[in-house]
């Protein structure tokens, strides 16, 4: 993966950077001393790594401001970062680049449950938005996986979504509002507590932006009441293709699960063979999973084991217990761990249309077998949010690049039947060079040109996102 | 009338266009425009519907009415419930998809399933150097690249004319009831909605009428279930009174009445206020109001007032926005701060670099 070489005219002012940088943060704020900027050359994608400049971890607004005019004055690139957890190098660094970390801002600024919703600065962790509301029995609804550390700003960067976002929708369907401070330190504010304003949906586009807009400091978020229950049933089929369609008519019919996953045989030998969570031994497996009351599950469910039904399967086990209930997911959620403990894997997020899903599954296939690599598939099927991990080996020479041009075909076909590069995940550097496969340069300019307006001297993570040559010009100027 | 016949014919009359240009859909909102008229009546047709992959994608100028009768032959719906503006702003003509996302207009469904531009997932349109941009697609998950879509979802025509767009659509409700309170203040009502709303009930729409002094709240889904929930949720309501029952037709007609904003019909100006809904009640009590409509558990409200009023003043510092939806008069859309005017004028510029549709806000 290429990123622009550093700029020597940058390197070369180091030093009057940091002191300019500790007249408005404190000593402990800005780090630069090599070893410890190493701390901050990599994030979740950790096959690229490059230590910054420096960081610096302010603990305010007005010190994100005072940071960003800072590096704007002296026309230094700045690379947001919230947790960094991003599989797609969102927060990787350059060598000439000040990496800006919201991990302090961490403060819950106001719970409402009369007008349902949480304001708190973006450093704070997904999990721990729920945390602050749920012994008043309400959640915050976006889960992506690493929820457990992942922040609020990344999930914002990155339009964040998770396994029950089929009900519940993704990060930019759950914010209402932020504070924005734009890589010149102006401080403004989109949104708020209120819904749908009537200028221009700026909220909207800074919502997977990729921290190429501005910083995110302060998110107002839509909280939920917890549902009262929820339950989940595992099904299993003898066909790919039957499974996907046994996925298209549960949605079809009127009941709306929180989540169906899709697990493929690869996947269920994997996690049975490290979490023993007793899935049956078959080509693929569904896990659906609704909510309500106990009626209300016998309800839904019901009308599920009515379809799948209809399609045969191989299996069909409804849980009767909480313990029934963990024990079903456990092989699910235990599926990234367990496929990391056979093999080194790269993680796919492209979406395709339902209905494409056999194809999809068949053209994996077969391009398993060109590359002999192997591919296991995990992911939500409701939606379409393919997750392919395909397997290598890191100490085999050639081995991540033979890698990486089979996920570039896989996500090629996605946009080949009507998908797209990424579902949840976002561009970063990963998909930056796939871009001219799913929009046209004219597509890419319109996008462009809303940096040029939030960001005009392109400082802001400017090497994602767009083809590196056709964002050259406007981040040499 | 330049009636664009397809999407390549407008993008050439818009790189034709010596002059500002004022589009129009099917001319049922009040959308401003200025110039040579231009309509979408020529481009129309739903171009994709997969009820199992619930997707509908079609041209901008197709009639809601075409819309809702192909969704509704699989029983299924546009979820954010769009406003019809004809009964409260007196046009005729048939609304259009594109007029919709255009307005991003949603009803009372909004509070629980979104906005419009939370179901709209893609986008094509031309903007005002006549190129043809495309941006989301036709799947629900996209992350890839800016999210145009929800730019251009209520931008009012100032970034451009909308070609296609897509939706994610969902399956009907089964069931439906109402369940309606009574003889509440306009405080009462708005603090009976707050706690059906944080109930885990599923409380689909909430809406508050001063005049009928009636609270109203919504329950669909199966049949099984909304059973359940009128009964756990009239438990909620006790404190507040007994809440009396409508299903079926009786229920969904109470809520289009509600969505067009019917009970504040009359002379005068009519303004669509948003705030956060503890805000709901003060709205009411400063705006003077000749009538008024709480939806969105008290986050929308809709007022009449006497024409020329300027709502604004009387609000003043309420945290929201103001729009003025019928009469005439500078500033029909709220002020934004310095900051956000001087980034969406950069945006407009960036879009439309001879103001052809300038007029449109």
């Amino acid at each position: 993966m290429e990123m622009p070489k550093p700029d020597p005219f940058i390197l070369d002012r180091k030093d009057q950077l940091v002191s300019r940088l500790l007249t408005v943060l404190p000593t402990d704020a800005v780090i630069h001393a090599p070893d410890e900027t190493r701390a901050y050359e990599c994030d979740a994608l950790a096959a690229y790594t490059c230590p910054p400049l420096a960081a610096v971890l302010p603990r305010s607004t007005e010190e994100v401001s005072a940071v960003l005019k800072i590096c704007h004055e002296m026309e230094i690139p700045v690379v947001p970062r919230g947790s960094g957890t991003s599989l797609a190098g969102g927060a990787l660094p350059t060598a000439d680049s000040v990496i800006l970390g919201v991990g302090r801002l961490t403060d819950v600024l106001e719970v409402d449950y009369d007008d349902r919703l949480i304001r708190v600065q973006t450093g704070r962790t997904n999990l721990s938005v729920t945390g602050a509301v749920e012994e008043d029995g309400f959640f915050y609804a976006p889960d992506p996986s690493s929820q457990l550390a992942c922040a609020i700003a990344g999930n914002i960067a990155m339009n964040s979504g998770g396994a029950h976002c089929l009900k519940y929708g993704v990060t930019t369907n759950n914010l209402m509002g932020v504070t924005l401070v734009q890589m010149d330190g102006t401080v403004l504010a989109l949104g708020g507590a209120h819904l749908d304003g009537d200028g221009l949906d700026l909220l909207g586009v800074i919502c997977g932006s990729e921290g190429q807009l501005g910083i995110v400091t302060e998110a107002t978020l839509r909280i939920l009441p917890k549902p009262e229950g929820a339950r989940p049933v595992l099904i299993g089929f003898d066909s790919l293709e039957v499974a996907g369609a046994c996925v298209a008519d549960i949605i079809k019919a009127g009941v709306l699960p929180v989540a169906i996953e899709f697990m493929d045989r690869i996947i269920i030998r994997i996690t049975e063979d490290y979490a023993g969570a007793g899935y049956p031994d078959c080509e693929a497996l569904l896990i659906v999973e609704v909510e309500g009351s106990e009626d209300e599950i016998d309800e839904q469910l019901a009308l599920i084991e009515t379809i799948a039904r209809r399609h045969d399967p191989v299996e069909f086990r409804q849980s009767q217990s909480e313990d029934e209930s963990a024990k079903i997911w456990l092989g699910r959620k235990s599926a990234f761990g367990a496929t990391g403990r056979v093999a080194d894997y790269m993680c796919l997020d492209g979406t395709i249309p339902v209905s494409e899903l056999p194809r999809v599954l068949a053209g994996i296939t077969d391009l398993s077998k060109k590359f002999g690599l192997r591919v296991g598939n995990v992911f939500h099927a409701g939606d379409g949010n393919m997750h392919p991990l395909i397997m290598y080996d890191a100490n085999k020479p050639g081995d991540l690049e033979l890698c990486e041009e089979m996920g570039a075909e896989i996500l090629k076909l996605c946009v080949e039947v009507g998908g797209c590069l990424t579902g949840e995940h976002g561009v970063g550097i990963e998909k930056r060079d796939l871009m001219g496969h799913q929009f046209t340069e004219v597509d890419m300019e319109q996008q462009m040109r809303v940096k040029d307006v939030f960001d005009p001297k392109w400082l802001l993570n400017p090497a994602k996102v767009f083809p590196l040559d056709i964002t050259e010009s406007r981040r040499s100027t | 009338m330049l009636t664009p016949e397809s999407e390549a014919h407008l993008a050439d009359l818009v790189r034709g266009a010596n002059g500002p240009l004022s589009v129009r859909g099917g001319g049922t909102r009040h959308m401003p425009g200025a110039g040579d008229a231009l309509t979408t009546a020529g481009l129309t047709g739903i171009t994709l519907y997969e009820p199992g992959a619930l997707t509908l994608v079609a041209r901008a100028g197709t009639p809601m009415s075409e819309i809702e009768a192909a969704l509704a032959a699989e029983n299924q719906r546009l979820p954010f419930e769009p406003m019809d503006h004809r009964p409260l702003l007196g046009t005729d003509g048939a609304p259009t998809i594109g007029g919709v996302v255009a307005m991003n207009a949603s009803g009372p469904r909004r509070i629980q399933a979104g906005a419009c531009r939370d179901s709209l997932i893609g986008v094509r349109f031309v903007n005002g150097e006549g190129a043809v941009i495309k941006n989301g697609g036709r799947v629900m998950k996209n992350v890839t690249g800016y999210d145009l879509v929800k730019l251009l979802a209520g931008s009012r025509g100032r970034l451009g004319v909308l070609t296609e767009v897509s939706f994610k659509v969902l399956p009907a409700a089964a069931t439906q009831v109402t369940l309606t309170l009574t003889g509440l203040s306009v405080e009462e009502g708005v603090r009976a909605m707050s706690a059906a709303l944080a109930s885990p009930f599923e409380v689909t729409a909430a809406a508050h009428d001063p005049q009928a002094g009636q609270t109203t709240l919504r329950l669909e889904g199966l049949a099984g279930s909304v059973t359940y929930r009128a009964k756990e949720l009239a438990r909620v309501l006790a404190p507040f009174g007994t809440a009396a029952q409508a299903e079926g037709d009786a229920s969904a007609a109470t809520w289009a009445t509600i969505r067009d904003a019917r009970p504040i019909a009359g002379e005068g100006d009519i303004w669509r206020v948003s705030v956060r809904p503890s805000l709901g009640p003060d709205v009411v009590a400063r705006a003077g109001a000749q009538a008024a409509l709480l939806d969105w558990g008290g986050g929308l409200v809709w007022v009449r007032v006497e024409a020329g009023t300027d709502l604004r003043a009387r609000l003043d510092g309420l945290s929201g926005t103001a729009t003025r939806v019928r009469g005439t008069g500078p500033g029909a859309l709220h002020p934004p701060s310095h900051a956000v005017a001087r980034l969406e004028q950069g945006i407009a510029a960036k879009f439309d670099p001879k103001g052809l549709f300038a007029g449109a806000a």
